[in-house]
C-alpha cells in the first residue's frame, strides 16, 4: 500500500463510519422524541456528534502515524495503521451512538467541536511562518557552518558552483561564497525602480486625490491597478526583449557602451510595476487626510498646489513613507523581471549600464534545474532567502507602524 | 482696489506655480497610462504573427519505406520545407490507421520554421534557392499560411514551428484546482474564525499580524518553503502539479483570508443578533445566516486571489515547474507545467521564432486573468447586497 492507498482508505472507511453513526444516532434521537421525551437538541445535532465522535479519533491515530512516520520513530506498515485508525473510529462511533440521551447537550459540543477545527485552519497560517523560517533558517544554519557569516556578508566574490568536483577532490571547495555583489545589485535595480515609481506613483496619487474630476478618476484607478495585475513573467519578457533593446540602442547613441543584461531595463520596467503600489497607498492616505485641513488652508488664501505642499502632504507623511517602503520591499522580492532581463553575472558596480545579478536571481538560478541537495551551493540559496525574509520583514513592519500612526493621527 | 505691482507679480508667479504643479501630476499620470498603452501595443504587435503557421501542401506516398524513413514520403524538394516535426509523427499515424499503408494524400503539412519566419517576413536562415523555391510555391498555392491550430492543441517542442501551449494550459488548470481546493476551504474557515469566534487575546492578535506579513513575503520565498517543507520534508515529488498546487495554495491563502474577512465584515451586526436571539447557536449563525450573505464577496476575493496565483512563476521556478514538459498532466502526481513558466521557458530560447510564440501565450495568459477578474467584479456587482 502506498500513501496515497493509505489517505484514501482511511478516508473513506471514516466516511462510512461516520454515516452510519451519524444515520443510527439521528434514528435513536427522533424515536426518543416520538416517545415524547423532550432532548436538548435537534435529531440532527445528535447524528453529527455521533459522526464526529467517529472521525475524531480515526484522524487522530492517523495523525499521530504521519508524525511518526515524518520523524522516522517508528514506521507500522500502513495496512496497520488503516486498521488501527478504523478500529477506534469504530468504537468512538458505538461510544457516540451509546451516550445519546436527552440530556446529552449535542449542539454545545458541536460548536466547542467546530470553533476548534476553525482555530486549528487559523493556525496553518502560523504553521506556515514557521514553516518558512524554519526551513530558511536550517539550511542556513548549515551553510554558515561551513562559510563565515562574515565571508558571506562583506565577500566579493560570487560563484557558489564553481568546479565543485574539484573542490570535493581536494577537500577544498573553490566555490566562493561572497554575497556582497549581490547586495549592490539588488539595490541598485531597487534604486532604479523606486526612482521611476515614486514620482509617478506619487504624483498620480496626488493627481487623483486632489485634481481629478470623478469621471477620471474612476477610469484613471482601475487602470493603474491593471499595472498591478499583469503578471510578473510578462513585465520580464517585456523587460528583456523590448526596453532592454531600447536602452542599448539609446546608450549606444549617447556613446555609451550597455551591456546586453543592464540594469536599467529591468529597473525602469519594475519601477512601472510598483507604480499602482505606491499610488493606490497613497491616493487611500491623502484621502485619509481631514479635509478641514485643506479649507484651512484654502481659507488663508494658498493655492491648490501650496495647500498640497505645505498641509496635505506633510499630513500623509508617515502613510507615504510607508507606501515607500512597501515599494521597496516588493523591489527588492522580485524575481522574474530580474532573472529574465538583469543577466546571472555577479558584478560589484553602481554603473546601471552593465549588467548585474541580484538575490532573487541567485536564489532561483541556484535551484533551478538538477540539483544535488546538502551542497552549500543549494544551502547558499536558502541563506540568501533569509536575508531576504529579513530584510522585507524589517520594511513590511516599519511600514505597518507608519500606517498605525497616521491612522491613530486621523481617526 | 489698487494693488501694488510686487503683489500682481507674486499672485502670478504662484499661479504659475500651481498650473506647473498641476501638470506634472497629470504628467505622472499620463506616463503610466502611456507605458501601458505601448506594453499592450508591444506584446499584440509580437503575438500576431503566432496566429498563422505556414503549411505547405504535399503529395504523401504511404509505403514500407515511408513507414521507416518518413521523409521518403515526400518529393525531394520539399525536403527543407516540412517540419521534421510533422515527418516524425507520421510512422505514428501509419501505426494507427493502418488502412493507410500504400495509398497516397494531398495534404497540407506543417512548414519548417525557417519557412514560416521568411513568410511573415522576419529573420530567417533560408538560402536564396529556398527562398525561391518559397516564392514558387506561394505563387502556385502550395504554401500559406493558416490559423494556428497546433499552438493551441500541442504540448512544448524544441522545434519552434510545433512548440504548443496546451500543455501547460492543462497544467494551469490542474494546479489552479488543488490551489483552490486547499486555499479557499482552509482560508474561509480561518476567515470565519477570526472574525465570528475568535475572542480578544494575544493569540488571535498574532494570527492577524502573522497573515497581514504573509500577505508581503516575497514570492520566492514561498518556493523555498515549498521546496523545504513539501519535497524535501512530506517527499511530494518534484514538479508535480501537487507540489505546485499546495506552494500556490499557501501563497494565496492570505490573500482570500484577508478579503473574506472584509466580506463578513460588511455584513451587518443586526443579521447576527437576530439569529442568536431566535435561539441559533454560533455555529448555526454563521452556517445559515452570515456565511450566506458573505459568500459573493469571499468569491469575489478568492477569485481575485486565484487570478493573481494563475500568474506567479517565481515560486516554481523553485519547486521545479520551470522545465521542458512537453505532456499535459493526467494525474496530480505527474509533472507539470504553467502558462507563465511555458512563457519564461520559451523567453529564454534563442531562436527568434520563439518571440511571437511567447507574445502569444502571454496573450493567453492574461485573457485568462482578465476574464476571471471580469468575473470577480461581476460577481461582486450582481450579487453583493448593499446594507
Amino acid at each position: 500500500m502506498d500513501t496515497g492507498q493509505t489517505i484514501l482508505s482511511i478516508a473513506a472507511g471514516l466516511s462510512l463510519l461516520a454515516m452510519i453513526a451519524f444515520w443510527v444516532a439521528r434514528k435513536q434521537a427522533l424515536a426518543t422524541e416520538s416517545g415524547g421525551v423532550r432532548m436538548h437538541s435537534r435529531p440532527g445535532q445528535y447524528g453529527w456528534y455521533a459522526a464526529l465522535m467517529a472521525i475524531l479519533p480515526g484522524l487522530a491515530v492517523g495523525a499521530i502515524a504521519t508524525f511518526m512516520h515524518l520523524f522516522n520513530l517508528a514506521a507500522p506498515a500502513q495496512g496497520d495503521i488503516v486498521i488501527a485508525g478504523l478500529l477506534t473510529a469504530a468504537a468512538g462511533a458505538w461510544y457516540g451512538m451509546r451516550s445519546i440521551s436527552p440530556a446529552l447537550r449535542a449542539r454545545n459540543i458541536i460548536d466547542r467541536a467546530i470553533r476548534w477545527f476553525l482555530l486549528a485552519a487559523a493556525l496553518v497560517s502560523i504553521a506556515t511562518t514557521i514553516g518558512i523560517v524554519l526551513s530558511v533558517l536550517f539550511e542556513s544554519i548549515r551553510f554558515f557552518q561551513q562559510i563565515s557569516i562574515w565571508e558571506f556578508l562583506t565577500g566579493t566574490n560570487w560563484s557558489p558552483t564553481a568546479d565543485f568536483s574539484v573542490g570535493e577532490a581536494t577537500g577544498e571547495s573553490r566555490s566562493k561564497f561572497g554575497a556582497l555583489p549581490l547586495f549592490t545589485g539588488t539595490l541598485v535595480i531597487a534604486t532604479i525602480a523606486m526612482l521611476v515609481a515614486l514620482p509617478i506613483g506619487l504624483l498620480s496619487a496626488i493627481y487623483m486625490a486632489e485634481y481629478a474630476p470623478p469621471k477620471i478618476r474612476a477610469v484613471a484607478k482601475p487602470v493603474l491597478e491593471v499595472l498591478a495585475g499583469i503578471p510578473t513573467v510578462v513585465y520580464g519578457f517585456f523587460a528583456a526583449l523590448t526596453v532592454s533593446p531600447l536602452v542599448i540602442e539609446v546608450g549606444q547613441a549617447m556613446g555609451l557602451n550597455p551591456s546586453f543584461t543592464n540594469a536599467l531595463a529591468p529597473g525602469l520596467v519594475m519601477g512601472i510595476m510598483i507604480v499602482p503600489f505606491i499610488s493606490s497607498l497613497t491616493d487611500d492616505v491623502l484621502n485619509s487626510v481631514p479635509d478641514k485641513l485643506r479649507q484651512g488652508s484654502y481659507a488663508l488664501g494658498m493655492t491648490r498646489a501650496e495647500t498640497v505642499k505645505n498641509v496635505v502632504i506633510p499630513s500623509a507623511a508617515p502613510g507615504i513613507v510607508a507606501a515607500f517602503l512597501l515599494g521597496v520591499s516588493r523591489a527588492l522580492g522580485e524575481t522574474m523581471i530580474v532573472t529574465m532581463a538583469a543577466g546571472q553575472s555577479p558584478n560589484m558596480s553602481w554603473n546601471p549600464l552593465e549588467g548585474m545579478t541580484t538575490i532573487t536571481v541567485q536564489i532561483a538560478a541556484t535551484l533551478t534545474g538538477d540539483l544535488a541537495f546538502d551542497t552549500p551551493a543549494t544551502q547558499s540559496a536558502f541563506a540568501l532567502g533569509l536575508m531576504l525574509f529579513i530584510i522585507t520583514l524589517t520594511f513590511n513592519y516599519i511600514s505597518s507602524v507608519m500606517i498605525r500612526r497616521m491612522r491613530a493621527r486621523y481617526v | 482696489m489698487e494693488f501694488d505691482s510686487a503683489f500682481e507679480a507674486r499672485m502670478k508667479k504662484r499661479y504659475r506655480a500651481e498650473r506647473r504643479f498641476k501638470g506634472y501630476c497629470i504628467t505622472g499620470l499620463a506616463t503610466a497610462l502611456v507605458f501601458l498603452l505601448v506594453f499592450f501595443t508591444d506584446i499584440i504587435v509580437k503575438a500576431l504573427p503566432a496566429l498563422q503557421q505556414a503549411e505547405v501542401r504535399i503529395t504523401y506516398v504511404y509505403n514500407e519505406e515511408s513507414a521507416d524513413f518518413p521523409s521518403a514520403g515526400i518529393q525531394e524538394d520539399y525536403y527543407e520545407l516540412v517540419s521534421r516535426g510533422w515527418l516524425r509523427i507520421v510512422p505514428k499515424r501509419m501505426r494507427d490507421n493502418p488502412e493507410l499503408m500504400g495509398t497516397t494524400e494531398q495534404t497540407w503539412a506543417l512548414a519548417t520554421d525557417g519557412v514560416d519566419q521568411y513568410l511573415k517576413g522576419q529573420y530567417n536562415k533560408l538560402s536564396e534557392e529556398e527562398q525561391a523555391l518559397a516564392d514558387r510555391m506561394v505563387a502556385a498555392g502550395n504554401l500559406r499560411l493558416a490559423f494556428n491550430t497546433g499552438f493551441f492543441t500541442t504540448g512544448d517542442s524544441k522545434l519552434p514551428e510545433m512548440a504548443g501551449l496546451w500543455a501547460s494550459l492543462v497544467g494551469s488548470i490542474y494546479v489552479m484546482i488543488l490551489t483552490f481546493l486547499f486555499a479557499f476551504p482552509l482560508g474561509v474557515m480561518t476567515a470565519v474564525y477570526l472574525e465570528e469566534f475568535a475572542p480578544e487575546n494575544k493569540l488571535t492578535q498574532l494570527i492577524e499580524v502573522n497573515i497581514n506579513n504573509l500577505a508581503a513575503v516575497p514570492s520566492i520565498i514561498f518556493g523555498l518553503l515549498g521546496l523545504a517543507v513539501f519535497i524535501n520534508f512530506f517527499g511530494v515529488p518534484r514538479s508535480t502539479v501537487l507540489a505546485g498546487g499546495l506552494t500556490m495554495g499557501i501563497m494565496t491563502l492570505p490573500l482570500i483570508i484577508i478579503s473574506a474577512r472584509a466580506a463578513l465584515r460588511a455584513v451587518p451586526d443586526s443579521i447576527r443578533q437576530g439569529a442568536l436571539a431566535m435561539g441559533a447557536s454560533r455555529w448555526q449563525m454563521v452556517k445559515d445566516h452570515v456565511l450566506p450573505l458573505a459568500m459573493p464577496g469571499v468569491l469575489t476575493g478568492t477569485i481575485i486571489g486565484m487570478a493573481v496565483a494563475i500568474g506567479e512563476t517565481a515560486p516554481l521556478l523553485i519547486i521545479g515547474m520551470v522545465a521542458y514538459i512537453p505532456n499535459a498532466p493526467e494525474t496530480f502526481t505527474d509533472a507539470a507545467t504553467v502558462l507563465p513558466a511555458q512563457i519564461y521557458t520559451w523567453a529564454g530560447e534563442p531562436e527568434r521564432s520563439y518571440v511571437s510564440r511567447t507574445a502569444l501565450g502571454i496573450m493567453v495568459l492574461l485573457t485568462a486573468m482578465i476574464t476571471m477578474n471580469a468575473t470577480a467584479v461581476y460577481l461582486r456587482n450582481r450579487f453583493t447586497r448593499r446594507w
